[in-house]
């Protein structure tokens, strides 16, 4: 285990109980179903698939609202998976959260001091002077000045894009070494979309963030990370620098969503691009072997429909789960 | 959330919100005015006693009756010759023998008659009990004899129940007979204007022997709110019973709203077993009917107003009310901003009081003053059912003496209409100024 990795997801799983009748037990949904990866420090990772996925309940797991059902968190050499009550807390003060509506993850009887002050005071900063110095800060790091002119508001005084960056300044401002955002810009305004994530970009290598960005969206990745993570059905099916998976995207389901970007050429209007026919899977009834199976155009026979793929390394820092490459290596 | 500053702009631009909370402020200041003159103690005496109502009339009206034009009723009027010695003469005729007089003179110009007479003497001796005549002289000096004999040591003669007097009155009750117009028809006296004499004449037998006398000429009107059956001032109980009505109805209100969001609160959020308990807690109370479990206990238990207090505010808890709270709880604990205050490490009762109450409580806070006067109206209504509390003056119980009374059959409307006034005039202001109040909480609410 190198010193530069941050944060080692291990087989990690998040179940959710289904019951019947409120007490009788009917199954689960597997949201998490053994992933495992890495962040280094510094490091702008994507996690990229569809609705429904489960990226959205990683995120939750990585910040330790929901506790994973099995597998294990190690942060910073440390493993929290134990939610032991003392190290969850150290934990929270180093991982920031950022939600995708606005406006709903901000208190809305809570003014911009009051939000911002919220995090440090559960954190145990409670010298005046720091916590005028840390706001100010963090009103500076955002772009919101003079900081003056917007502490005293309230969210709905602010636009759509102010309000996500006092988000961004609350998730920033106890100095966390990561941040979780999940899809921080899906909610906002074309117009404000980039400058928004630019902000975030720059607070992440200014300050040497880890950075997981959880987004349905592969064109805002190209600007935005390092490597990506391609979700499908609960798993990892694939992992690969942003650069080497767009321009060749070795999963299926990872050439489908590449295929799927939006091209601005004239040629395009007059051409259909193939999508995989069929459905997301169900989570509470996942399709057996590879969990792509069912809509794969490349499915092999006796092999896909009733194993499933392990990861094979196709290139430095580069693996994929599809049996494809199984067989070439 | 709105500021204290930016509330009370608010408020000045409803004329209902002021005045229903001057209305407010009117019934806080006669309770703290009665905080200050009437003390518990004093104030239960005067309503439990029994020789401070002596110089009080029967089922009198309010005094201000007289203001209304062609009124002109009898007021009390006591005489007393301790009080003012000037009416008292004493000879020494020889060492041990007195000769006192006393006599007691009063202009009589009211329509109608006194309801009652009474003379209270007190008599001093060691073993001779001092002789005494008393005569009644009326402005056309027609003379009528009321007392002729030995006096005890607290002698009390009801003119009102002479028979001999009453006979010699052409068989009219004395206080009417002695006041008529001899000319007027005995079937509808008229009074004789003019001054009255009551001369006490007296004598002591032994050297330190001595004749004090106090006459009492009743009122049909007396004090600012009349008295009732028993001669008590109405008056004490209505402005004594704004302090137990008020008291009941805010911590009523306020204690069961506030402990039932709390509860609603902290069963949403911790869910599973906790929520469950509270919840079928809540059902199998909604089902208990409140009023007669009071009923029940005021009967087998206690009437203090406090034990109905905390029986009301203990059912109030498990209402209706934590469904409705806990349904707007459920929603908001899933809100984001619950998850990202959990995410920088809130504790959990750091989101049920600063995150979940904080946002339903504008929408709230008009209900509680709102409800307030329920709880005011609910105290009556256990006064009226005979459990008001046994002890304290409570405009309840002024209600209910009238009720058994039959205040209205008999004319009596200021001793009905006195408490209800008072009730509704705090019902009145509660509900406008909750009201306006929910307008400024909840601005869609408002009117265009």
């Amino acid at each position: 285990m190198s010193n530069d990795v941050l944060l080692r997801a291990n087989e990690l799983r998040t179940h959710f109980e289904l019951r019947k009748y409120g007490f009788l037990k009917a199954g689960e949904v597997r949201a998490v179903d053994g992933v495992s990866f890495t962040i280094r420090r510094g490091e702008a990772v994507a996690i990229v698939g569809e609705s429904g996925c489960g990226k959205s309940t990683l995120a939750r797991t990585i910040l330790g609202l929901y506790e994973p059902t099995g597998g294990s968190i190690v942060f910073d050499d440390e493993d929290i998976s134990s939610f032991d009550r003392a190290k969850i807390a150290w934990y929270r003060r180093r991982v920031g959260y950022v939600q995708q509506d606005p406006y709903a993850a901000l208190p809305p009887f809570m003014d911009v001091r009051r939000l911002l002050l919220e995090p440090l005071i559960v954190n145990g900063i409670r010298n005046r002077a720091e916590q005028q110095e840390r706001i100010v800060r963090s009103m500076h790091e955002i772009k919101l000045t003079p900081p003056e002119s917007f502490l005293e508001k309230f969210p709905h005084q602010l636009s759509g894009g102010q309000q996500q960056r006092v988000v961004i300044a609350r998730a920033k401002i106890l100095d966390p070494q990561l941040i979780v955002a999940d899809e921080p810009v899906s909610m906002l305004d074309a117009s404000v979309r980039v400058e928004v994530l630019q902000l975030l970009r720059q607070l992440q290598i200014d300050h040497g963030l880890a950075l997981l960005y959880i987004t349905h969206d592969l064109s805002t990745v190209r600007y935005f990370c390092e490597r990506a993570f391609v979700m499908y059905g609960a798993h990892i099916v694939e992992q690969a620098p942003v650069d080497q998976l767009l321009s060749a995207p070795q999963h299926p389901y990872t050439r489908a969503l590449v295929a799927a970007i939006p091209d601005p050429d004239a040629a395009n209007a007059t051409r259909f691009r193939s999508v995989p026919h069929g459905e997301p899977p169900s989570l509470a009834n996942p399709p057996s072997g590879c969990r792509f199976h069912p809509r794969c155009p490349h499915t092999i026979e006796g092999l896909c429909r009733d194993h499933e793929p392990p990861y094979f390394t196709t290139a430095p820092d580069r693996r994929v789960a599809c049996w494809l490459y199984g067989e070439s290596s | 959330m709105i500021s204290v500053r930016g509330l009370v702009t608010e408020i000045r631009r409803y004329p209902s919100a002021i005045a229903g909370l001057l209305l407010i402020l009117v019934f806080l200041a006669l309770a703290l005015y009665s905080l200050l003159t009437l003390p518990r103690e004093q104030a239960i005496q005067l309503w439990r006693g029994g020789a401070v109502w002596h110089d009080s009339p029967r089922n009198a009206r309010p005094i201000w009756y007289n203001a209304l034009p062609g009124t002109n009723l009898p007021q009390t009027l006591v005489l007393d010759s301790e009080r003012d010695p000037e009416v008292k003469e004493q000879r020494e005729i020889n060492d041990d023998h007195n000769e006192i007089s006393i006599v007691f003179e009063f202009e009589y110009d009211h329509d109608g008659f006194p309801p009652e007479l009474n003379l209270f003497m007190r008599a001093q001796y060691d073993t001779r009990r001092p002789f005494a005549t008393v005569r009644w002289v009326t402005p056309d000096e027609r003379s009528f004899s009321i007392l002729q004999g030995g006096l005890e040591r607290e002698h009390t003669v009801r003119i009102d129940q002479l028979d001999r007097l009453r006979r010699e009155l052409d068989d009219l009750r004395p206080s009417i007979g002695l006041f008529r117009d001899p000319d007027s028809d005995p079937d509808a006296p008229e009074p004789l204007h003019g001054t009255y004499r009551l001369e006490i004449e007296g004598v002591a037998f032994e050297a330190d022997s001595d004749i004090e006398a106090r006459f009492v000429r009743y009122g049909q009107v007396h004090g600012v709110a009349g008295t009732d059956h028993v001669r008590r001032g109405i008056a004490v109980a209505l402005l004594y019973g704004t302090r137990p009505a008020l008291a009941f109805g805010i911590l009523a209100a306020v204690g069961s709203s506030v402990s039932t969001l709390i509860l609603a609160a902290v069963g949403a959020w911790y869910r599973g077993r906790l929520d469950a308990i509270l919840q079928r807690l809540t059902e199998v109370n909604m089902v208990l009917p409140l009023l007669p479990i009071l009923v029940m206990v005021g009967t087998l238990y206690s009437r203090s107003l406090w034990v109905m207090l905390g029986i009301v505010v203990l059912f109030g808890i498990f209402s209706a009310g934590i469904k409705t709270y806990r349904a707007m709880f459920l929603q908001i604990r899933e809100l984001p901003y619950i998850e990202a205050a959990r995410a920088y490490g809130a504790g959990n009762a750091r989101i049920v009081f600063r995150y979940m109450i904080p946002k339903v409580l504008p929408t709230l806070i008009p209900s509680f003053v709102t409800v307030i006067p329920t709880f005011v109206f609910l105290e009556a209504t256990l006064a009226m059912l005979g459990l008001g509390d046994p002890v304290l003056p409570t405009w309840g119980k002024v209600l209910e003496d009238a009720y058994r009374n039959g205040a209205l059959y008999h004319g009596q409307y200021s001793w009905v209409l006195l408490p209800s006034a008072l009730l509704i005039l705090t019902g009145l202001g509660f509900a406008m100024f909750g009201f306006a109040l929910d307008r400024i909480f909840n601005p869609r609410l408002r009117e265009r």
